[in-house]
């Protein structure tokens, strides 16, 4: 890079003077030289939008202008448009419609928003599409961002506060929505910037490969600024790590072969300067290209490459669930159908790539890092080092996205090896394309399934076998073989029934956890099987769905029965109406000849979901004191990754104390200060922490009432230092200040763990998975352009029962977020390992993607979860892509059955369907 | 190390291509994202403070785009309607963010197969103005582009401008993107058109391009001259037939099978020229 030079220029208002690099990225400049982390960095190359600012007064992404650029012009960034502290309409606007979940892009929305506003005071829906359409977001679907800016110019509505005991059920804020639509937000590149040596990883450009590492001292020394260079051989403990203790297999860095592309085998360690101006294509390592496999049909061939050794014919782990005899159930049936489908690899693409700092602190280590597992990362961590778990201590970054892959490990072995091996701090950001080649993936799948109905259009049996590739290491891997065979039914009563799901090594990336482990896989065979068995039987789609449909006291097939919480027929019949307007809409459309080559069609999905691990424990942690301050402090560690979870357990917690909300201070994930409280996963958050703040509620709520002396239905609020208590009695009135306190000024704490029951499963399956389901319907209503190809959808309907909706905004969030990425999954999604490693050849949905969607929420409460509440996160996808798919088939008759259905597949199959009717003299 | 510079005079940039070997930067969005995180190591020569390489304007025989005209200057500038394709095609670059950024110039040597400008600038018949110290050439945009990725441009040339020659008031214009997805993609198929009219609706000029369909987008020759003479009304589209694209190469790619965009880019050509044939106040 050239001499610095010295460069002038207006920011946010502010003449500014700084020296840099003509050529560096203004990201860079900005962030870096400027502190203005409010700035994202999602993929260096302009595909995401999220480093947005104004120049002159028009966005541009900062990642792709030169700094020299800027000279004499004037930037503005998200820190310069609230004024004087004060949020701006905009940005009120925005927290109020729950338009930032994670709230990493939020900073790019928000300056992109600004500019669209200053023309345009009220814009239109495709204005605002328009304007924001090159900022992308993974979380909340759009809408509710497009809702925020059309509302923002004239936004005057005050923020809703809770009431004691009235916070559950209430649309309010984010409680740590103000520092998201400020950009203040700390990520995990936002953390040691000014004091932290760098790390750049080095990594297999092969699927497969041995290699050999050449004179790494010799390295060392020819580099100034680079401090070390780490491999296998630096790793204090083992070099082995994984999420499931028994299954795992991946190592930090790999030893002689490598299993997959990107896998590393060194990290260098140097001075910001000196790594940054690395060209890797010089680290000494030779590599020799191995065979390697990427499908499981590769992987089970008998001359094919062995993963790990101790799993022959690259068989990882089977799952199996069986009810009832399936062959006497075939033999009753009136009509059978079948199919093959698959899925590819699903890229998370969380706008936030990887990112995280440690620092060795005597004989502990701190680790900073976006993670959804705080606990687990701990336990992981103190192997690799070999010391003590609770010599770690992991401290959440804000998250910038999860859905499953900030599980595993990630950069973390990375930062702590480094730290702790040359005791100086170090950082890490891993680029886009690192991210999407190095992290875990959606399964891919293979579904061979057979589904048979009598003439009365009872289901009768169903025969389900899913060959999952997990790639080069286990990851989720187990989770996912367990997990589909127990919801490959459905929400629906099927009394024999076989499912079998095994995962299997190959050379591809690791596969892992993605928003519904395998679930949403399996139930686009199931749900589009059932469309054509119910066109067989002659039966109309939705009551077919109904007349089988799980309800209180019928069995699932793992032979569980629920006598309460059961919503799945209720969801399902919240739709007549609506299915019928849309049936008749759609062919009154298709009617018209002005329409020609135009086709609309209506598609429907059920869905359920376990909350909570299958059949294994996973306890919560919660507590919540009182400080003699009168402040309450809720120390809660369940890990919100822009889900809402930090704001659904205060609401319940404050309702189960009796006191409103803005009594409350947080303290929010760090091993150090805040209990285990599980991995934000498994659509469990809600349902079973949310459980363990209750529980910590309530026992804190003991406490003050006796402090009063008062019956349990005594109103209890803080006025100042005093906790008073009202009840029939009258008002007593306690002091604070005169109560004993422990060493942290706390006058009583409350604690709460929730583990939810369920049973082991047995040779057949059979057994008490969860403690409960969460359940669902879906309705798409789309438009085929035929010669094309292309799908518009038009219109989605969502009918989830979560049992209780503790905050609905933060609901519609979920099935709004949801529904994108179940969107992306069927229309466009699809990773290439080696091939759309970014963000321009991997597409997931844009603004223009994202139809209007209507949520309709329907509480069945369940008696273990919080106030009735279940998990939500997950489920919502699972209906949204065989929902699309049935409406495409609804619309011409085309299947899809390998995903995705791109335009080019869409058109094949329109035009097999053509020929089919040619060949059948029909028209 | 590389060198940075940034004139503000085009005496100054040319001299400095001369003298010795430059990578061009101007709006950055294909520059910075070829670079990942690779180290800068190249001489970079920023053209973006050149006040004479910007704007658009009217010449005695035509209009010059400058090269460091951007596509929102595209979209913003009164333009007559056989520009309507151009500024349709400028709507559809990636976003508005890389809108305001990129530039003609930096479209056109980028030489992407898939360059959203290139099938409307071939229909406008845009000529390429290279400057090189002490003069310029021009030539047509068709030869210009040679292949994926390449052009003809000389390392001591940048280009200058484009220059549309004058088409009649009457000549009308379209664009047509096919993506997977709405915003910030990249084509699948594209198609441009412009026709002239004569005062009868007869057609007396007829360009019709395809991108993302070869190597470098094409002109199909042979459909425009059957065009002359027909009349520019709904059903024009019916005098396309299947062996007009057979000289496009199409490869498969993640965003679709070759037979697929042959497939497309008929039918995209039928509904550019009903679009063109049939201006919005006058469909039903």
């Amino acid at each position: 890079m050239s001499a610095d030079i010295d460069l002038s220029f207006s920011l946010n208002g502010e003449a500014t003077r700084v020296e840099a690099p003509p050529a560096e990225r203004l990201t860079k400049l900005l962030r870096e030289r400027l502190g203005k982390t409010g700035t994202k960095v999602g993929c260096d190359a302009g595909d995401c939008g999220a480093c947005t600012v104004l120049i002159d007064g028009d966005p541009v992404c900062a990642c792709m202008t030169a700094s020299a650029q800027v000279q004499g012009r004037s930037v503005t960034t998200i820190e310069g448009l609230s004024s004087n502290g004060t949020l701006s309409k905009l940005q009120q606007s925005m927290l109020h419609h729950g338009a930032a979940q994670c709230g990493i892009c939020t900073p790019g929305m928000i300056v992109s928003a600004a500019a669209l506003l200053e023309k345009t005071a009220k814009p239109s829906e495709d204005q605002v599409k328009d304007a924001l359409g090159g900022v992308l977001c993974r979380c909340t679907g759009y809408r509710k961002i497009i809702s925020a800016v059309m509302d923002a110019s004239d936004f005057a509505t005050a923020p809703l506060r809770s009431n004691s005991g009235a916070a559950v059920g209430a649309r309010l804020n984010r409680v740590d929505g103000e520092a998201k639509v400020r950009g203040t937000e700390i990520f995990g590149a936002d953390i040691g910037l000014d004091e932290s040596l760098l790390i750049r990883v080095v990594r297999s450009p092969y699927h497969r490969a041995s290699f050999t590492l050449g004179d790494l001292a010799h390295y060392v020394t020819s580099h100034p600024g680079v401090e070390a260079v780490l491999t296998a051989d630096d790793i204090p403990g083992r070099n082995l790590f994984g999420v499931i203790p028994p299954f795992a297999d991946q190592p930090v860095f790999a030893e002689g072969e490598t299993r997959f592309r990107s896998e590393a085998v060194a990290a260098v360690v140097g001075t910001p300067a000196a790594i940054e101006a690395l060209d890797l294509a010089d680290f000494p390592v030779e590599w020799q290209e191995l065979p390697h496999t990427l499908t499981p049909n590769e992987a089970m061939a008998e001359s094919a490459p062995q993963l790990h050794a101790s799993r022959p014919g690259n068989l990882m782990a089977r799952g199996k669930v069986r009810c009832g005899d399936i062959d006497t159930g075939f033999s009753e049936a009136a009509a059978v159908v079948e199919g093959d489908f698959s899925t590819g690899y699903i890229e998370h693409a969380y706008i936030e790539p990887e990112a995280g700092m440690a620092r060795r602190v005597e004989d502990r280590l701190e680790i900073e890092v976006c993670t959804q597992a705080p606990y687990m990362n701990r336990d992981e961590i103190a192997a690799i080092l070999n010391v003590a778990p609770e010599q770690i201590r992991v401290m959440p970054t804000a998250v910038g996205g999860g859905f499953g892959s900030k599980l595993d490990l990630s950069t973390h072995p990375f930062l702590a090896i480094a730290a702790w091996r040359l005791g100086r701090p170090v950082r890490m950001v891993y680029t886009r394309t690192e991210s999407m080649a190095s992290t875990t993936k959606r399964h891919p799948s293979q579904i061979t399934a057979k589904i048979a109905a009598t003439r009365e259009g009872k289901l009768c049996a169903m025969k389900f076998d899913g060959i999952f590739n997990t790639g080069a290491y286990a990851s989720w891997g187990p989770t996912v073989a367990n997990r589909v065979p127990v919801h490959a039914s459905g929400p629906y009563r099927i009394p024999n029934y076989s499912a079998q799901a095994q995962g299997v090594h190959s050379n591809g990336p690791v596969s892992g956890a993605f928003r519904g482990f395998g679930v949403p896989q399996s139930a686009i065979a199931q749900e589009s099987l059932f469309d054509e068995l119910a066109d067989k039987l002659a039966i109309d789609r939705l009551e077919f769905r109904i007349n089988n449909a799980l309800e209180n006291g019928v069995p699932t097939v793992t032979g569980q029965v629920f006598d309460q919480g059961c919503g799945a027929k209720k969801c399902l019949e919240t739709l007549r109406d609506r299915w019928q307007i849309a049936r008749d809409r759609a062919a009154s459309f298709n009617a018209d000849p002005g329409n020609s080559g135009r086709r609309r069609g209506v598609g429907l999905s059920g869905l359920w979901y376990g909350c909570g691990n299958t059949s294994l424990p996973n306890p919560s942690t919660i507590h919540v004191g009182l400080q003699r301050d009168g402040r309450i402090v809720l120390f809660n560690g369940a890990v919100d990754i822009g889900q809402g979870a930090n704001t659904v357990i205060a609401q319940i917690c404050a309702d189960a104390v009796g006191l409103p909300i803005e009594t409350m201070d947080f303290v929010n994930d760090d091993t150090d200060l805040t209990s285990d409280a599980g991995k934000t996963s498994a659509s469990r958050q809600t349902f079973i922490s949310g459980k363990a703040a209750f529980l910590a509620g309530q026992n804190l709520r003991e406490k003050l009432l006796r402090f009063a002396n008062v019956a349990s239905e005594a109103r209890l609020s803080l006025e100042g230092n005093d906790l008073v208590a009202s009840d029939e009695d009258g008002t007593h009135r306690i002091a604070l200040s005169g109560l004993e306190s422990d060493d942290k000024g706390f006058v009583a704490m409350g604690e709460g763990t929730f583990d939810p029951p369920t049973s082991p499963l047995d040779e057949n399956g059979q057994g008490e998975p969860y403690a409960a389901y969460g359940y669902g319907a879906q309705m798409t209503e789309l438009e085929v352009d035929e010669a094309l190809g292309t799908i518009k959808l038009l219109k989605l309907t969502a009918v989830h029962d979560v049992g209780r909706a503790i905050n609905p905004t933060l609901i519609e969030g979920q099935i709004e977020g949801g529904s994108a990425q179940g969107i992306g999954l069927a229309l466009m999604e699809e990773f290439i390992p080696g091939r759309s490693e970014n963000l321009h050849d991997y597409l997931i949905p844009t603004f223009g993607d994202i139809p209007q969607i209507e949520s309709v929420i329907l509480e069945e409460p369940d008696l273990h979860g919080p106030f009735g509440a279940k998990g939500l996160g997950e489920h919502v996808l699972v209906a949204t892509a065989p929902a699309i798919l049935n409406a495409i088939r609804d619309a011409t008759g085309a299947s899809i059955r390998n995903l995705p259905a791109t335009p080019d597949k869409v058109r094949a199959a329109i035009l097999a369907v053509q020929k089919k009717q040619v060949s059948n003299g029909s028209s | 190390m590389g060198e940075f510079s940034r004139p503000t005079r085009l005496d100054d940039a040319l001299q400095s291509l001369e003298q010795g070997s430059w990578r061009i930067l101007a709006g950055g969005t294909d520059f910075y994202p070829a670079q990942g995180d690779q180290p800068i190591s190249e001489s970079l020569l920023d053209l973006t403070a050149i006040p004479e390489l910007r704007g658009i304007s009217k010449t005695a025989t035509g209009w010059r785009l400058g090269g460091l005209t951007t596509w929102t200057d595209v979209i913003e500038t009164a333009l007559p309607a056989a520009f309507d394709g151009l500024k349709a095609a400028a709507r559809e670059v990636g976003s508005i963010q890389i809108q305001n950024s990129g530039t003609l110039a930096g479209n056109i040597c980028n030489a992407s197969p898939a360059a959203d400008g290139v099938p409307p600038l071939l229909t406008l018949n845009a000529e390429i103005e290279l400057a090189y110290p002490g003069g310029n050439r021009r030539l047509p945009l068709g030869d210009f582009i040679t292949g994926v990725r390449k052009t003809d441009r000389h390392s001591d040339e940048l280009v200058s401008a484009l220059h549309i020659p004058d088409i009649a008031p009457e000549g009308r214009s379209s664009f047509l993107k096919l993506g997977a997805r709405r915003y910030l993609v990249i084509s699948i198929a594209m198609v441009a058109v412009v026709i002239v009219p004569d005062k009868n609706g007869k057609i007396i000029d007829a360009r019709i391009a395809v991108g993302s369909c070869s190597p470098v987008a094409q002109r199909l020759k042979r459909l425009e001259e059957r065009l002359i003479g027909q009349t520019a009304a709904q059903g024009l589209s019916a005098r396309v037939v299947a062996d007009d694209v057979i000289g496009l190469t199409p490869i498969n790619d993640v965003r679709g099978t070759s037979e697929y965009r042959m497939d497309v880019a008929e039918e995209l050509v039928k509904r550019a020229l009903e679009k063109v044939a049939t201006p919005e106040d006058e469909a039903r």
